[in-house]
């Protein structure tokens, strides 16, 4: 095939000529020594950079077993605390009530979240669904502590007490975008040939939606409440205005609570050596429970990463 | 059939083919479905009339639509609360609110500045340890690490996002504040001293501090946003770079990183949105004093800490909506923020990836 | 200023699973050597071979002898990426930088490797582009477009011009035209046609009757060994080996 001239207008002889002689790009045959410097430097950065970011986990996690295991014992998660400055008493009522308030929260979280999910799923796919989901998206991003700052003006002032139910109440609401968002995406990788199915059946929707859709996803949807529960579980601010905390017992929903979170909070500041140990306790306490709960979604589902905790 | 088609080489006709057989003799003819039993499910759901569910249908539509509509509703009335509340001081303070020094509760007389120059700088700080950190630990868990490596350190990297931040404080006050006390602030003090950002007394606590628990606390946050828009890069990219004869940090650079950076840039500032609404770690550990000071050493104050520390002790109208005022200042700082970054993110990965806030 | 490639023993495996079985093989300077086989007979991994990009894939790896030049590439103290970069390789899909112009994609490789003066790079970006025969339909776009927003056929071209700026003196192409257009494509051989002058060139195909267009010898591959290696009239017209036989005439594959 005969070449082009109007390609590059000249013939390879001439074009050989014409080019100035260009010296090769390495005028030695080896890669140089800067490019094997970096290469090297950035892998060890890399390496390096790894090693940096585990080590305050593990410190996190050692620090908490040294120091909160030796205070752990039967009067601290039987007993209410004492005064301040007395030594003893324990975290019992923390305990409690925190498993109070995350009921209230679970009982407002997890429906409302899935009936979300549910929605944005199965008849959200347009544009009011949009905006839902990015409502949800935004609720997520509130910082807790404006969450406490709303449920306290909607609730609290209004009931001119701190209760456990303010506090449940907050911890819900942040409960809400992370199971909406799980349920979704569950909902959605449920092939649709499964929901006809059910309609060729003559399943009405609402039971095909219920029984068979939510059926076959409910494996992540789990997943994605217990998340989400891990999640507010550790949640301190905003149960500052709304539970408050509670030196005693309380079983109440409308009293003011202790819980773990506050009690570790609390005594952490406080300048009383005591309080200190028994802060190490409780925030061990708090993260056994917590990594239970996530190891247990785990290995219940055998699923990959942590989104949304 | 048309004439153009030309079957190839029949020189005999096509016989038309007999009548299709309707009925198969030896079997007979099938019998209407009459005695069948009567209370089998397909029959029942047979008998019942499509109409009838049409109600529990709509009920159910409107339940769901009504838990959608709670998740608007209650955005809302986050908003409305917070400009509400805050409306007094808004009047009363107006623009002044955001540049003044003056924090006085008991003259009723607010200003802020202390406490957004904390926040702005704590989370800066928290981001300038916090992104060559989460990208060096992205880079090596997507490119350079082993397989079966690859699991374990992502979720140990995930676990440190599942810390309530409580801990971190807790952590934060008892070990890593003596630590920078007796260790580090010394040491920086004695070599970059000059630079004025390492002066005054070391306690330990203070704006280093909470910088540096807010780094670790957003760390993971970047990292798992870069990791994910590192994978969205094809393979085809890298392997275009390696065939131009590159090391395996030129093809990272060209290839990946380069291809990825607006969606790091979202995890970036994502990581930022996270910083900016801390609230116990950061109260925790930056020695809360509403001062503007140049030194990383001294005790600062955020926006998320006032609140925190002082909002159940407001005693007067003016002091609690000049509170509920900064809420409403960090919440819309926090909203443009996050909404910049799923922006960001979002157009690298098509829509398809949530990034964890 | 192409040179020849000795391949001796090349085996390559997946894993566990060999890919390539012994192969011995003489590719000749500035000639056009094709590469043809049924899909999954190891001709993609052969030509990946050549420039070491198998083993970049997890668990792949490569032994045997094969000397391009008297560059040992699989050879002791031999370093991937100097051989990456005298190897130049073109890919099936077109694969420019989209976040570069189309003057940064094509500098590429020349930045990698140093070169930072202005008017060098200038000057060889404009040579590869005029060897790659796309100079005159971008000439006074180079900054202003970037890569991805050329069409097919002037990506592919474009990938051409960055193989060719680092001044390889082979140059791989696997299946260069096979996501392309009939009028893309044969520029794209028209191109191989050119280029053969300047360098060795080994082209893997599918497409047969490409083969038969462009090359000067051909190497029918078949479940990972070399079936037979000879001049492309003879393997198209009277094939030694029937296997060959049975796939040039359409039987299989």
């Amino acid at each position: 095939m005969p070449w082009r001239a109007c390609w590059y207008g000249a013939s390879p002889a001439e074009l050989r000529g014409q080019v100035p002689n260009s010296v090769p790009p390495s005028t030695s045959h080896q890669v140089s020594l800067w490019r094997r410097l970096t290469d090297w430097g950035a892998t060890g950065f890399a390496i390096l950079a790894a090693i940096l970011v585990l080590v305050p986990l593990l410190a996190i996690f050692i620090y908490l077993v040294i120091k909160g295991v030796g205070s752990i014992n039967w009067a601290f998660l039987t007993q209410t605390p004492k005064p301040p400055g007395e030594v003893g008493g324990g975290m019992a009522n923390g305990i409690i009530g925190t498993g109070l308030i995350l009921a209230v929260a679970s009982v407002i979280g997890v429906p409302l979240g899935i009936g979300s999910g549910i929605y944005l799923a199965e008849y959200g796919r347009n544009r009011f669904g949009d905006i839902i989901r990015f409502t949800a998206d935004v609720l997520n991003g509130v910082p807790s502590i404006v969450i406490g700052i709303t449920v306290y003006s909607l609730i609290v002032v209004r009931q001119k007490h701190f209760s456990a139910f303010s506090g449940g109440v907050a911890l819900g609401i942040m409960m809400i975008p992370t199971v909406a968002r799980a349920t979704e995406e569950m909902l959605l990788m449920v092939p649709n040939i499964i929901r006809e199915a059910a309609y060729g059946l003559g399943i009405p929707r609402w039971r095909t939606t219920l029984s068979i859709t939510l059926r076959s996803a409910s494996a992540g949807v789990i997943t994605g409440c217990m998340l989400a529960f891990a999640r507010v579980a550790g949640e301190t601010a905003p149960l500052l205005f709304t539970a408050f905390g509670n030196q005693f017992w309380n079983l109440k929903l409308n009293q003011p609570t202790a819980a773990l979170s506050l009690q570790v909070f609390t005594y952490a500041i406080s300048p009383y050596d005591d309080w200190h140990k028994q802060a190490w306790a409780g925030a061990l306490i708090l993260i056994v429970l917590i990594v239970v709960a996530v190891a247990a979604v785990r290995i219940v589902t055998a699923r990959g990463t942590l989104k949304g905790a | 059939m048309s004439d153009s088609v030309d079957p190839m080489n029949t020189p005999e006709p096509i016989e038309p083919l007999p009548k299709p057989v309707t009925s198969i003799p030896s079997l007979g003819k099938v019998e209407p479905l009459r005695s069948a039993p009567k209370s089998t499910i397909l029959q029942k759901i047979r008998q019942s009339n499509p109409a009838s569910s049409r109600i529990p249908d709509e009920i159910f539509r409107w339940i769901i639509l009504l838990s959608a509509v709670s998740v608007f509703a209650i955005v809302v009335l986050v908003v409305w609360e917070l400009v509400d509340k805050s409306r007094l001081s808004l009047h009363q303070f107006g623009l002044h609110f955001f540049y003044g020094h003056d924090w006085d509760p008991v003259n009723d007389s607010f200003g802020a500045m202390p406490f957004i120059y904390g926040t702005l700088v704590s989370s800066f700080l928290a981001l300038l340890l916090a992104v060559p950190l989460s990208i060096g630990v992205a880079v090596y868990i997507t490119e350079m690490c082993p397989q079966g490596l690859r699991a374990i350190i992502s979720f140990l990297v995930e676990l440190l996002a599942a810390i309530p931040s409580v801990i971190y404080g807790l952590w934060g006050i008892f070990v890593l504040a003596p630590l920078l006390r007796d260790y580090v602030q010394p040491f920086l003090q004695k070599t970059l001293g000059w630079t004025g950002f390492f002066g005054g007394p070391m306690y330990g606590l203070g704006m280093l501090a909470a910088g540096i628990i807010l780094a670790i606390m957003v760390v993971p946050v970047i990292a798992s946003i870069t990791r994910e828009v590192m994978s969205a890069v094809p393979q085809n990219q890298r392997e275009a770079v390696l065939a131009l004869g590159a090391t395996r940090w030129e093809m990272i650079r060209v290839g990946v990183l380069r291809n990825a950076r607006i969606g790091i840039v979202g995890g970036v500032i994502l990581g930022l949105g996270r910083a900016l609404g801390e609230t116990m770690a950061v109260t925790m550990v930056i020695g809360n004093r509403p001062e503007v000071a140049k030194s990383l050493f001294a005790p600062g104050y955020t926006m998320a800490s006032v609140i925190a520390n002082e909002f159940s002790e407001a005693t007067g109208d003016m002091y609690l909506s000049a509170l509920v005022e900064i809420g409403l200042a960090l919440f819309i700082v926090t909203l443009i923020v996050n909404a910049l970054a799923r922006l960001l993110v979002w157009s690298i990965t098509g829509g398809t990836a949530r990034p964890s806030a | 200023m192409g040179v020849g490639i000795e391949v001796r023993g090349l085996n390559a495996w997946y894993g566990k699973n060999q890919s390539l079985n012994s192969i011995d093989m003489s590719v000749p300077a500035n000639h056009v050597t094709a590469v043809i086989g049924p899909s999954g007979c190891g001709k993609s991994t052969f030509v990946r071979c050549l420039n070491r990009m198998h083993e970049t894939i997890p668990e792949a790896r490569a032994e045997g002898s094969v000397k391009v030049g008297e560059m040992d590439v699989y050879g002791d103290g031999s370093d991937p990426v100097e051989v990456r970069r005298r190897i130049g390789m073109v890919f099936q899909k077109p694969n420019p930088f989209p976040t570069m112009s189309i003057f940064d994609n094509v500098a590429a490789g020349l930045k990698l490797n140093g070169f930072r003066n202005r008017k060098q790079l200038n000057e060889l970006v404009e040579r590869s582009l005029k060897l790659a025969a796309l100079w005159d339909e971008v000439k006074d776009l180079l900054h202003k477009k970037s890569g991805a927003s050329l069409s097919g056929g002037q990506q592919q071209r474009l990938c051409i011009a960055r193989a060719l700026a680092v001044e390889p003196e082979v140059l791989l192409m696997d299946e260069p035209a096979s996501a392309l257009d009939p009028i893309s494509t044969s520029k794209i051989e028209e191109l191989i046609f050119q280029l053969k002058q300047h360098y060795t060139v080994v082209i893997v195909t599918h497409n047969m009757q490409q083969a038969a267009r462009v090359a000067e010898l051909t190497g029918f591959f078949l479940m990972g060994s070399l079936i037979e290696y000879d001049k492309t009239e003879k393997i198209f017209t009277t094939p030694a080996d029937k296997r060959t036989e049975d796939y040039v005439t359409g039987r299989f594959g």
